[in-house]
């Protein structure tokens, strides 16, 4: 009796998070799609150049980092779900753990950046080498907002903060992160793989 | 009012409006000195009017960001301004101090002026908008650190509101990037490379902020809609602004000796500057639409909804038009430039205080609306105003696309002055409607004397 009411079979549309949060990633998504564009745009005047010098990228600690962050996104999502089941210590221990893995992209595009800065390449050595560190760049520094709205959303759920009655704000977080996860399995093929 | 204390707004309020009096004036005469070029020469050079011209803008729009801000913050805190003797005394020494640039600008020539105010001790002048000498720099320093120790202390003892909040940052990055004027080094790539942390992130920055602050505080009192909806629009337009204006300085770097990078991040950037003009576009529509009450103050309404169009239009639009580094390799310094610089500041710097003065002066004055006659004048100065610096604007547009074309993108380039004298019909034609502005200008401080059945203090 009780399930055929629990468990009914189109639950109510909602948006996950803030309307606002929405706005500031429809804005970035918005910015990185013009960087984008004009990736092609210039790799169309410069197809040898932009070929040539794709090949001294790293691929494997490109599809590592893939891997980290879409795990990340994965342990994200995990918290929230753990929030929906009021299941408290699961929401601080997946927030820790998707933490962890954007800390791993950051080692990992430490070591892929001193290996090309120490091969004295800069935003001024060629048009491809210019798109490569600006776009990672950016997006670094992406993810490196996100670590620091994971861990204010870390330190809200050790308060005990977040649940089924209140995870607005841990959703709005998690749509975040789940956009510089996004931005990133754009930019690796885009900028890495494909020719 | 109120508060007792909102009253210093007052002259600040009545000296921003005498000083776009005078930049107006001198407006009319570089435009005439296009035309006719020794006009008043030698009494009044052209390089001087223009710098008193747009030194003066500068100077009015920040009579009314104080007047603006001493008016607003009081109210948002729910108290009263930490010291109104201090705000008076500002008052004064920034009305002196400016009126005696002005007067050291007309009075003696630009190289005497650097000698006799100690120029030679740190050199600060002759630099395009930063012209003011060594002591009026200084004294910008310490009137705006006395009005920020005097609003900062009144936000901190009573309430914080998210758009005192805006308000305050804004206010705050204004007085720090103009200490960038104080920074001059030799080499010239370096010293442009820093000029325009004042200038670009003063109004493609921390002005924006002041902007969206003043129509979120206006839109609030007179459309009565939820404080909550306008906070989050105005988080929203914070975030795109600076988003997008930051790197956005890198449209000022394509052609000034840094590296080339610069022009693919200032065109990227710069290109999505519109977005945060057209979100306050649709803010101020959207709340009017809106509203839950009809406020008597119908001419302050008129102006929140125009600065949104104006500020999308004259820095959104326009700025968009020559912001990317291949056309900007063309349209670079000419009168496209001119055009943009004339929609943009009235759009969105000069309207925006115009509103507050709308808003607020009423108020001051006992009332909480000015009559309906005093509401229709100002409402015609509005048009008038507003459909003057449109026209300004397309006859400028049209003369910097011919100068483009015949100076610079033509098979047989003619020199500078040969380009100019062929596009002379549309700066005469820009003088003209110059004039109509002129005379909008005086119907809008005629509406301030018109009498009337007043509406009963709120």
């Amino acid at each position: 009796m009780t399930t055929a009411t629990l468990s009914s079979p189109t639950p109510p549309k909602r948006l996950p998070g803030d309307l606002a949060i929405w706005f500031f990633i429809l804005a970035e998504l918005l910015a990185f799609a013009v960087f984008f564009a004009a990736y092609a745009f210039a790799r169309a005047s410069h197809v040898e150049e932009f070929n040539l010098y794709q090949q001294t990228l790293d691929r494997n600690a490109g599809a590592l980092n893939t891997l980290l962050l879409i795990t990340g996104s994965w342990f994200v999502a995990r918290s929230v779900q753990a929030a929906h089941r009021d299941h408290s210590a699961a929401i601080a221990r997946n927030l820790w753990l998707g933490w962890l893995c954007g800390a791993g992209f950051l080692v990992v595009k430490g070591f892929e950046y001193a290996a090309k800065f120490g091969a004295g390449i800069s935003l001024s050595t060629n048009t491809f080498y210019m798109f490569y560190i600006s776009l990672t760049f950016f997006h670094f520094m992406h993810v490196l907002l996100g670590m620091v709205i994971l861990t204010i959303l870390w330190v809200q759920a050790r308060k005990g903060v977040y649940g089924s009655h209140e995870a607005n704000g841990l959703e709005s977080g998690a749509a975040y992160w789940h956009m510089v996860d996004l931005l990133w399995i754009v930019l690796f093929p885009l900028v890495y793989v494909m020719r | 009012m109120q508060f007792k204390s909102q009253a210093v707004a007052k002259p600040y309020f009545i000296a921003a409006i005498g000083l776009f009096v005078g930049q107006i004036l001198f407006g009319l005469i570089i435009g005439l000195q296009y035309v006719i070029g020794d006009f008043l020469f030698p009494a009044i050079p052209f390089n001087v009017a223009r710098m008193v011209h747009t030194n003066l803008l500068i100077v009015w729009l920040l009579f009314g960001f104080m007047g603006g801000a001493y008016y607003m913050i009081p109210e948002e805190a729910e108290t009263e301004l930490f010291s109104p003797k201090l705000a008076l005394a500002m008052f004064w020494i920034f009305l002196v101090a400016g009126a005696a640039t002005i007067v050291g600008y007309l009075a003696v020539p630009y190289a005497t002026l650097a000698k006799l105010t100690g120029n030679g001790i740190l050199e600060t002048m002759g630099r395009e908008f930063l012209e003011q000498p060594l002591p009026t720099k200084l004294g910008i320093v310490v009137v705006a650190l006395a009005f920020l120790f005097n609003i900062t202390l009144t936000v901190l003892k009573g309430k914080k509101t998210s758009i005192s909040m805006v308000l305050l940052v804004g206010l705050w990055g204004l007085a720090v990037f103009f200490l960038f004027s104080f920074y001059n080094p030799v080499n010239v790539v370096v010293d442009k490379f820093f000029w325009w942390w004042t200038v670009h992130l003063w109004v493609e920055g921390v002005w924006e902020l002041i902007l969206g602050a003043f129509l979120a505080f206006v839109l609030i009192k007179t459309t009565g809609v939820d404080r909550e909806v306008i906070e989050k629009w105005l988080y929203v337009i914070v975030t795109l602004t600076l988003i997008t204006g930051i790197i956005g300085t890198g449209h000022h770097y394509y052609w000034i000796g840094t590296p080339e990078y610069w022009q693919w991040w200032g065109s990227i950037f710069s290109a999505l500057e519109p977005i945060p003009f057209f979100a306050m576009t649709v803010f101020a529509f959207n709340m009017v639409n809106r509203r839950r009450r009809e406020h008597p103050n119908k001419a302050a309404v008129l102006w929140a909804l125009g600065t949104g169009v104006m500020a999308f239009l004259g820095a959104g639009v326009w700025g968009f038009l020559h912001t990317l580094a291949p056309v900007n390799y063309y349209t670079h310094g000419t009168q496209i430039t001119a055009a943009h610089g004339h929609m943009a500041f009235y759009g969105a710097y000069a309207m925006v205080v115009l509103m507050m003065i709308s808003y607020a002066m009423p108020i001051l004055r006992g009332r909480a609306a000015n009559s309906g006659k005093a509401q229709v004048l100002e409402m015609w100065s509005f048009w008038l105003m507003t459909t003057a610096i449109v026209f300004i604007t397309l006859f400028l547009t049209a003369a910097g696309i011919l100068q483009v074309w015949l100076q610079r993108a033509s098979d047989t380039p003619l020199p500078f002055m040969a380009a100019q004298e062929k596009i002379a019909l549309f700066y005469w034609m820009r003088e003209w409607t110059g004039v109509v502005f002129l005379i909008g200008l005086i119907i809008y401080i005629a509406s301030f004397f018109v009498g009337g059945k007043e509406e009963k203090a709120a």
